[in-house]
């Protein structure tokens, strides 16, 4: 415990490091989705296409991208903005998926009811089909939060300081504690971010705890999608359970 | 009034849903679409409002056709009622029966207090207002969807089967609250069954479709039941089962009335 103590304050300014570069990629991420998860939800030949890609996007390993970004951007090498990118796009590659799996799981009745009603196209995703989404989108993104939180630490390999720092100077100085703390701190990060993520829900989405079916295709999806994300983002789409001109019939 | 002339409704897949129809639909009464699945009563339902646009022919509302007006705010001056509520399940029972009038731009404060008169109308307690939809029962959600078709006081109610998802006493107890709300607002509603019993009992005129939204019989129930057409009408409205024709047996010194098979539906008094 001695090293930790010690360390406090290098923790603390790493963790704060590791924090300003995991938040931009989740936010950045989930509002760029929605647009590309709305294409691939909307029309039935881009989805394939849409999903395929974004799905390989995240088999790309993270060290070269890292790398190869300030090459293709024309950034400094040891910009924290190469991460930041970098993460971006795994973020897009993990939750455009969702975006669309959410879209589609919103239930053509309503929709037809909010179109009955008047609300024009616009009003009608904005204020019907993106809220109804809320509860995939959340399970989506708490799976975007916490590989983003994990995948910051590789940008220490190329210079960015976050929590790597920790694994990598602990390792070649030997020092176990050092490790350990860069783990827990990680670790820490992603519950805390989590957590958020959860109250961010129950404030904004109060009706899905009231909600049965929403609940059901919440943990339905929370379960895909870490699945998915464990698996090294899922290539393949089987329209069958997802297609959204199916659901509708 | 409502007048649809020669309509046709033709999907992309080649199906003609509805084939030059022409209809008219009278102002401030309850006409009723029966027909079985593949009839095109919902479908001509939709063209009303233009969720499902015409291939070719005429829709006029008050003389003025439809389409020449811009199709969301046709749909925001006609109120809708569907199977299944058609809630939106994110906003609470008073925010969905106002979505309409707000979408409309009345003051929200404004539209919640007529939205809290609507809920009595329909004969719901106000204390639901703040509940979520899927905190009702199918009964009390299909109310709500009756208070949210109103609230923007449309002179025309569409209405696609909407207690077809209920069980039968609910079906019953909303049959006649809309029977008693239609006489106290006389609005002009047009109601889509596969049920020929609610279309006896809510319809002053009954529109008898067949296959490709063809009009098999038109008229009021007496008229339909009195003289069925055809043999399909016939079927329908089960004249053929004997279920509508019905005599007189004496029993205790009373006229009872009896089915074709002498099943007793009731007494008649004299």
């Amino acid at each position: 415990m001695n090293w930790v103590i010690n360390n406090l304050g290098l923790i603390w300014s790493l963790t704060l490091d590791h924090v300003a570069l995991a938040v931009p990629p989740i936010i950045l991420g989930f509002i760029i989705s929605i647009p590309i998860g709305w294409v691939a939800n909307r029309f039935h030949a881009s989805r394939g296409v849409l999903l395929t890609i974004s799905g390989l996007l995240y088999t790309v390993p993270s060290l070269p991208l890292f790398i190869a970004l300030p090459a293709i951007l024309g950034t400094g090498i040891l910009d924290p903005i190469n991460v930041v990118v970098g993460l971006t796009i795994y973020a897009v590659a993990l939750m455009v998926r969702s975006v669309a799996d959410a879209l589609a799981a919103v239930d053509a009745g309503v929709r037809q009811a909010a179109t009955a009603m008047g609300y024009s196209a616009w009003q009608r995703f904005w204020r019907v089909e993106f809220p109804l989404a809320g509860p995939v989108l959340l399970a989506g993104l708490r799976v975007v939060s916490v590989s983003t939180v994990s995948l910051v630490s590789i940008g220490s390999v190329i210079g960015v300081s976050s929590l790597g720092y920790l694994f990598l100077n602990g390792l070649q100085r030997n020092i176990i504690e050092e490790v350990a703390s860069g783990i827990v701190a990680t670790l820490l990060i992603a519950v805390v971010f989590d957590l958020l993520l959860v109250l961010a829900g129950r404030v904004l989405l109060p009706w899905a705890k009231a909600d049965p079916t929403a609940k059901r295709a919440w943990r339905k999806t929370v379960e895909t999608a870490i699945a998915g994300a464990s698996a090294g983002g899922s290539v393949v789409d089987d329209p069958a359970v997802s297609d959204p001109s199916m659901a509708g019939r | 009034m409502i007048e649809f002339r020669t309509v046709t409704k033709k999907f992309p897949d080649g199906t003609v849903a509805v084939d030059e129809l022409s209809l008219v639909l009278p102002a401030r009464q309850t006409t009723v679409l029966v027909g079985s699945s593949g009839s095109g009563k919902t479908t001509i339902l939709r063209m009303i409002n233009r969720m499902v646009e015409k291939t070719s022919g005429d829709i006029e509302i008050d003389g003025e056709d439809i389409h020449a007006l811009n199709p969301v705010k046709l749909r925001r001056s006609i109120g809708y009622v569907m199977q299944n509520s058609g809630l939106l399940p994110h906003r609470k029972v008073i925010d969905n029966v106002t979505t309409v009038p707000v979408l409309n731009g009345v003051k929200k404060a404004e539209a919640r207090e007529a939205a809290l008169t609507l809920l009595d109308t329909v004969g719901l307690d106000r204390s639901l207002a703040e509940r979520y939809p899927s905190q009702l029962s199918g009964g009390q959600q299909q109310r709500v969807g009756v208070a949210r078709g109103l609230a923007a006081d449309p002179n025309i109610l569409l209405m696609d089967e909407p207690f077809g998802a209920v069980d039968p006493i609910v079906r019953s107890e909303l049959q006649q609250e809309l029977i008693r709300i239609q006489r106290d607002l006389g609005k002009t509603i047009v109601f889509v069954t596969h049920d020929i019993d609610e279309a006896f009992l809510l319809g002053d005129q009954v529109v008898l479709l067949e296959k490709g939204g063809r009009i098999a019989q038109q008229g009021t129930p007496a008229e339909i039941l009195s003289k069925p057409a055809s043999d399909f009408v016939a079927t329908f409205i089960g004249a053929d089962r004997g279920r509508r024709a019905l005599r007189v047996e004496v029993v205790n010194g009373r006229n009872v009335v009896v089915d074709e098979d002498g099943r007793p539906t009731g007494v008649l008094q004299s």
